[in-house]
């Protein structure tokens, strides 16, 4: 494993996985809405959630990738 | 700091969890384990392994310095709170932290820094000599641990409640992982995932106000909601209802908050509990470790946010009425401390509820790293190294570090399964945390501030102040009717006695360190070079740019907290 990796890197790949995951069930939520859906279920919370987690994931990837200066 | 949790001995599973849901779960864990196996080789000195090499910037220290508080129960229990009192609950994020927040990082860091200590009962050794410091780490190990279990408990009661998971399953799983990252990594690993747990909190939790305060039509639709749903009630208001005791649901007067958590419970937390001040002796230089609690206390003042909001928006939303624990047990309905659950299944669907349940997780795990990280730092340099072998080389004491996570650990949970048959207590133990904060603060305050008081003062006056809190909650326990003396009416309640017993306790230590202190020889000032005001040599911050200098941004802070308090006075 390369050493310094920024705890920025850890933080950004993971919330990367998350938006990812929480984007494409948002997104299958679409095309088969759950039986019992959330209050509010047409603002599709889960899909803007899962935009906004993978952009600030890619952007610390990005800034705070291994070996970047 | 933690509002009393209580928990149903037989309760039903809250939330249901898909499959994604356990997968975001079970990817924490595991990016939690490699960055603890990942730091391994970075934790090989002393330095390393119980001070992260003093190397940390001051936004990674700020952050771990305010994750290490927000622990899950901290979340869950001052929104039931919420839920209760309203907005009263916000004192303790607001005045009841963020002023001695910023004392910390102006006035207290530099003589923490400066004196290189590892630990405060390290600075009390610096400062008053062996006794205080003996006195000061036996308490704080032996508390430490044992709130550590305390926690680890509620936490394991509050996911079968939610979720329906076994208690032994939750305990075992995540004191194991806590044990393995932060036995392989040591306080550097403690940190980074504390920065790691500190931002889940807030994408997993930010959710609930966001979709709630849609719903119930901004914060004034939120007001008129609240008001048509409890009539005659004030949950709105921070200062107004507190002139009088019968004023407010909470049974408090002003004074109490003002000085009983503003001022003695609050700065005893924040600038004496090691749990939080180690994060910040971690920082890379003096500059960092004075902007760290700034910085702190700047996302402190917004954590009501995710805490304080999700309550009151839960009495504007909710078709239902949450009760106290013993009527939710007898009706079958829910209870206050199951808040932030209900609005956390209200408004998240799959996906977005592993995401919030991974934040209450993982403040769980930043909680109890910070108190086992604490825990092996006390115990290693101000218990073992003091007072068993005194001469062992650093490897040695970085392996009995490592050791002392592990037995920490075990050490919570054992106390977690004597919770478990003896639920009383999980009261005793929270009292007596409470016990020694008080004085403690008295004793360093008077160390870092006044170059009179003495080594005999110091342990004393900690000594008297400590075993006064003690008389003082005896008494109240024995005779109820002694609240009239101990919090100044009959009319007070549990919260305003916890205020009054801290601020008398602090009082008597201050008194008997200013006595003993003017009756025993002085120290002689070149002994104080580095620990007091006025022996010290602080760096000038002349040459540094205005936007750069901690006292700027702790201006703006107390500005924006001002401005708070009037807003929601």
């Amino acid at each position: 494993m390369p050493k310094n990796i920024s705890i920025w890197f850890f933080t950004g790949a993971l919330l990367l996985i998350y938006g990812v995951l929480i984007l494409a069930t948002g997104v299958w939520a679409l095309s088969h809405p759950p039986e019992h859906p959330v209050v509010l279920a047409s603002l599709h919370i889960d899909i803007w959630w899962g935009v906004l987690l993978t952009l600030i994931g890619l952007l610390y990837c990005w800034k705070f990738a291994p070996g970047k200066e | 700091m933690y509002p009393a949790l209580l928990l149903a001995a037989e309760p039903s599973r809250l939330i249901s969890l898909g499959g994604i849901d356990i997968a975001i779960i079970a990817i924490y864990f595991v990016v939690v384990l490699i960055i603890g196996f990942y730091l391994k080789g970075q934790s090989s000195t002393g330095e390393d392994f119980f001070m992260a090499g003093r190397e940390m910037t001051a936004w990674i220290a700020g952050l771990s310095f305010l994750s290490a508080n927000l622990g899950s129960l901290e979340l869950m229990g001052w929104a039931a709170a919420a839920y209760q009192y309203g907005i009263l609950a916000t004192h303790w994020y607001w005045i009841g932290a963020i002023p001695a927040m910023l004392f910390l990082g102006i006035v207290m860091m530099p003589f923490y820094y400066i004196s290189k200590t590892h630990s405060v009962p390290g600075y009390l050794q610096l400062r008053f000599g062996e006794p205080s410091r003996a006195l000061s780490a036996v308490s704080f190990g032996f508390m430490t641990v044992l709130m550590s279990g305390i926690n680890m408990y509620s936490m394991a009661l509050v996911m079968k409640v939610v979720l329906g998971w076994d208690i032994n399953f939750s305990i075992w799983v995540s004191s194991i992982t806590v044990a393995i990252y932060v036995a392989l990594g040591g306080l550097r690993s403690a940190i980074f995932n504390e920065v790691l747990q500190f931002i889940l909190i807030w994408v997993g939790a930010l959710v609930i106000p966001i979709v709630g305060m849609i719903e119930a039509g901004g914060w004034d639709g939120m007001v008129a909601r609240i008001h048509q749903n409890f009539p005659g009630q004030d949950y709105t208001h921070l200062w107004s209802t507190m002139g009088s005791f019968t004023d407010n649901p909470m049974g408090i007067h002003w004074t109490g908050i003002v000085l009983g958590l503003g001022w003695v419970i609050s700065f005893g937390y924040w600038t004496t509990d090691f749990l939080v001040v180690q994060r910040v002796l971690a920082a890379k230089d003096l500059r960092a470790a004075k902007m760290a609690p700034i910085i702190g206390a700047t996302f402190k003042m917004f954590v009501p946010a995710i805490v304080i909001l999700p309550g009151l928006l839960a009495l504007a939303v909710l078709p239902f009425k949450l009760t106290g624990e013993d009527v939710a047990l007898a009706t079958g309905g829910h209870s206050y401390n199951e808040v932030l659950p209900i609005m956390l299944a209200r408004y998240c669907g799959p996906g977005l509820l592993g995401l919030g349940i991974t934040a209450l997780i993982a403040g769980f795990m930043s909680g109890m790293a910070g108190n086992v990280s604490a825990f092996a730092t006390v115990w290693t340099y101000d218990i073992y190294r003091a007072f068993w072998k005194k001469d062992a080389d650093d490897a040695h004491y970085v392996s009995m570090g490592r050791w002392c996570t592990i037995l920490g650990v075990l050490v919570s949970i054992g106390t977690a399964y004597m919770v478990m048959e003896f639920k009383s207590i999980m009261d005793y133990v929270q009292a007596l945390f409470s016990f020694f904060i008080a004085p403690l603060f008295g004793t360093v305050i008077l160390g870092m501030l006044w170059k009179r008081a003495t080594g005999p003062g110091g342990f004393w006056g900690l000594l008297s102040g400590t075993v006064a809190s003690v008389a003082m909650w005896g008494w109240v326990k024995m005779d109820p009717s002694a609240i009239r003396y101990i919090a100044l009416s009959p009319n007070a309640k549990d919260m305003a006695e916890n205020m009054y017993r801290a601020l008398w306790s602090w009082l008597i230590c201050v008194i008997v360190t200013v006595v003993v202190s003017l009756l025993t020889e002085p120290k002689p000032e070149k002994e104080l070079a580095g620990l007091v005001y006025g022996c010290t040599e602080i760096p000038s911050e002349a040459q540094v740019p205005m936007y750069q200098r901690p006292m700027f941004w702790a201006v703006i802070v107390i500005v924006v907290f001002l401005i708070l308090q009037i807003m929601f006075w």
